[in-house]
């Protein structure tokens, strides 16, 4: 291989307890978001814009789908002869097999593979973060700091950062000087956004340390960032400015969709910075003659024949004929029926919402339709998971 | 299939389609919001498995290369088989879909096919070649032409076949309109290697032009020829009525499912465009999206391809937008068919008539 400045090591493995009925089949990275892409379109896409081109998935959970889904990497360009995606499962040694036992312990596992690209700089990314941003960028800054991490934060409203790992730094540099996880009283509203650079063999000391520790829960934000800062070592934060959602809950993969469809959109789709993803070969969508969509993503292989109103829409969606769907997410190959009504819901991949049939949530409690659901006419539901 | 090849011609009534075939030959024509009409011939020898695809380029290759680059987006980039461009010199002036056959001749006769689809890419449809072929060895026939009814009456280069009702042509005429119900030529021959290379030479050697006309019609004694019905949608672009027409019938949900929906998906270039933004001033009926578009104003019966910019107060019916073009507000547009990047501004009023829409030239800012 030739000489590799910065790997990026995407974290892909979990299992997104949170989104419920949606991580049910599949990882967390792998669920649709936006129309048309999926989380992990979101890191991967980063990556290749950032110039990044060697990139490891450490994946755990339900991994088929997530597998299947990054192929060779071809959809972000990430499918070259030196480099490209690399899919990193846990698996066996000599002296048996460990599960990734937590974000530290995934990246332990394989410093085979750091040590194989022999990179200067490691990027740590999460595979749940809705976000577009140019790691070069960040990567600039670590250097100019000569800093031995770098760790992104984001400026959350005050009110909402006790939920966060807080970075208290200092106002001149940006240098990190306590770190504090989900704070009563916090100091500061910059948070981490689970995005890290570390020097490389900086970053292997301390992993292999942890590795020893019996009583560490081997995880980034718990165990290896607090040792790091009470070594006095060289941290900086990188401030990113700009749209940044952790879409690990129903309510928030709901919103994030939903922000899409603001007048102003908080990132732009048409700008240089593509998302890219795999693109299945479906025709443009048609909307027929009684067909009444405002203010919602539509993708390709979808016939609307009823109302859609500020509601995302996946590839391959029918709505029927008198059907009505409003600040809604329907995913890929739903088919809802003539005289449907869904309302505030998520509704997965392959269900069919019956004619007639109502699904309605509401803000705050969000109704859900599993994968391959049927939702039968009489089944009408109100709130909540709908199975 | 492993044992045959498919071989895509891209010459066709460029002449008819005007400003639309200036840059472009009629095979790379854009269509239905996100193709152009050689992606229906390729996914349909692909999806039928054949993954060994020559191409005939001439003149005007340049969105033909752009387009298939190296056959990965129809899993043709392969390190057996898969795509190969087959180029034309054009010597002594001769740039005939049946020069270019004479001069990479030797590519065909080296390929371990024994049986040869050769496709002229201007017509729309979704077949399945397998057909073709068990029709083909079933009647053991020396060519197969695959031909459909006319959908109506146009004026428009074509072959008519008169077919027997054991389905062997008895004869074959060129005219220069189609009549509804009339047998069409669907520009698609099968027969075995060695006939096509038997066929090639033998007519360009005797300074013919024309597979179909000096190759064929001129001795439809000498081989046994049967039409094969293709009963589906099919529709051949030869004029600019007959693109207007195709792209419409289109907006039939019944057709966009037979060609699109299928087991068998129509394969294109991948742009990675966003899905499309509909805001909230919005209103579209009876029309085709294509990904990337932003629509803040009125569209009726019309297909939009990928990354148009529909502002408010417009007024689109009946037309044809094609990639990136840009319809500024209270524009009004309506039989008309934009080439790609047009920019329409504010207030203008275009209009062409239902049997001769209004074309506009790739660029151009109105």
């Amino acid at each position: 291989m030739s000489k590799t400045t910065c790997v990026a090591m995407i974290l892909a493995g979990g299992q997104g307890s949170r989104l419920g009925a949606l991580t049910k089949k599949i990882a967390k990275p792998a669920v649709p978001f936006g129309g048309k892409y999926r989380i992990i379109d979101f890191p991967l896409s980063n990556c290749a814009n950032s110039g990044i081109d060697k990139v490891g998935v450490l994946t755990q959970y339900r991994p088929l789908e997530l597998h299947n889904y990054l192929g060779t990497g071809d959809a972000w360009d990430l499918d070259k002869s030196d480099g490209g995606v690399f899919i990193l499962p846990p698996y066996a040694r000599d002296k048996g097999a460990d599960w990734y036992k937590g974000t530290a312990d995934a990246i332990y596992q394989n410093l085979n593979f750091i040590d194989m690209v022999d990179p200067e700089y490691v990027l740590v990314l999460s595979g749940d973060h809705i976000y577009t941003m140019d790691y070069a960028k960040m990567l600039a800054a670590h250097r100019a700091n000569k800093a031995d991490a770098t760790i992104g934060v984001f400026e959350v409203p005050w009110d909402e950062a006790p939920r966060f790992g807080i970075m208290n730094t200092d106002e001149k540099d940006g240098r990190i000087v306590e770190f504090e996880e989900k704070p009563a009283k916090p100091k500061s509203n910059l948070a981490s956004m689970g995005i890290y650079i570390f020097n490389r063999d900086f970053l292997d000391k301390y992993l292999k340390e942890d590795a020893t520790d019996d009583n560490s829960s081997h995880d980034f934000g718990k165990n290896i960032i607090p040792t790091m800062l009470k070594d006095k070592a060289r941290m900086y934060s990188y401030a990113f400015e700009g749209y940044w959602k952790d879409v690990g809950t129903i309510e928030s993969l709901w919103q994030a969709n939903m922000d899409l469809l603001q007048d102003e959109p908080p990132f732009s789709f048409t700008s240089a910075w593509k998302i890219y993803s795999n693109n299945p070969s479906l025709p443009p969508h048609y909307l027929g003659r009684d067909a009444k969509v405002t203010c919602s993503m539509l993708n390709e292989g979808s016939m609307i024949m009823g109302e859609v109103d500020h509601s995302v829409l996946f590839s391959g969606v029918k709505i029927g004929k008198g059907a009505k769907v409003t600040n809604s997410v329907i995913m890929p190959f739903t088919v809802v029926e003539e005289n449907a009504v869904i309302d505030h819901a998520i509704v997965a991949q392959n269900c069919v919402i019956s004619a007639g049939a109502h699904v309605a949530g509401s803000e705050g409690a969000i109704a859900v339709v599993p994968e391959g659901e049927t939702v039968a006419a009489e089944q009408a539901s109100v709130g909540q998971q709908v199975s | 299939m492993g044992n045959v090849m498919g071989i895509i011609r891209l010459d066709g009534a460029n002449s008819m389609l005007k400003e639309l075939c200036e840059h472009r030959p009629v095979a790379a024509l854009p269509i239905a919001g996100r193709y152009r009409i050689l992606d229906f011939a390729v996914s349909s020898l692909v999806n039928s498995g054949i993954g060994h695809v020559g191409v005939l380029v001439s003149k005007k290759a340049r969105p033909v290369f752009d387009h298939l680059r190296s056959g990965k987006d129809w899993d043709l980039a392969r390190h057996r088989d898969g795509l190969a461009y087959l180029p034309n010199d054009g010597e002594n002036g001769n740039t005939s879909a049946l020069a270019g056959l004479y001069q990479n001749i030797d590519f065909v006769m080296r390929s371990s096919a024994e049986y040869v689809f050769l496709v002229q890419a201007d017509t729309v449809y979704n077949i399945d070649f397998r057909h073709v072929l068990l029709f083909h060895q079933n009647t053991g026939a020396d060519i197969t032409m695959v031909y459909c009814k006319a959908r109506e009456d146009l004026p428009g280069e074509a072959a008519s076949m008169q077919v027997a009702e054991n389905g062997k042509v008895t004869d074959i005429a060129k005219r220069m309109t189609s009549t509804k119900g009339s047998n069409d030529f669907m520009g698609i021959f099968l027969m075995r290697k060695d006939t096509l290379v038997k066929l090639v030479t033998s007519t360009f050697e005797r300074g013919g032009n024309s597979m179909l006309v000096d190759g064929i019609i001129r001795h439809m004694d000498e081989f046994s020829i049967y039409g094969y019905e293709h009963k589906g949608f099919s529709t051949r672009i030869n004029s600019t009525m007959a693109y207007f027409n195709a792209n419409k019938s289109i907006l039939n949900p019944d057709i966009w499912n037979e060609l699109f929906m299928s087991e068998h998906p129509i394969h294109t270039k991948t742009k990675d465009a966003a899905p499309v933004q509909y805001k909230n001033t919005a209103k579209v009926t009876n029309s085709l999206i294509g990904n990337g578009c932003e629509i803040y104003g009125e569209v009726e019966d019309s297909i939009l391809f990928r990354g148009v910019r529909v502002a408010e107060g417009v007024k689109i019916k009946d037309c044809i937008i094609m990639e990136q073009c840009q319809i500024e507000q209270y524009a009004m547009l309506r039989d008309v068919i934009c080439d790609k990047n047009v920019v329409v501004s504010e207030d203008q009023w275009l209009k062409g008539a239902e049997n001769y829409p209004l074309i506009i030239a790739k660029s151009t800012v109105i």
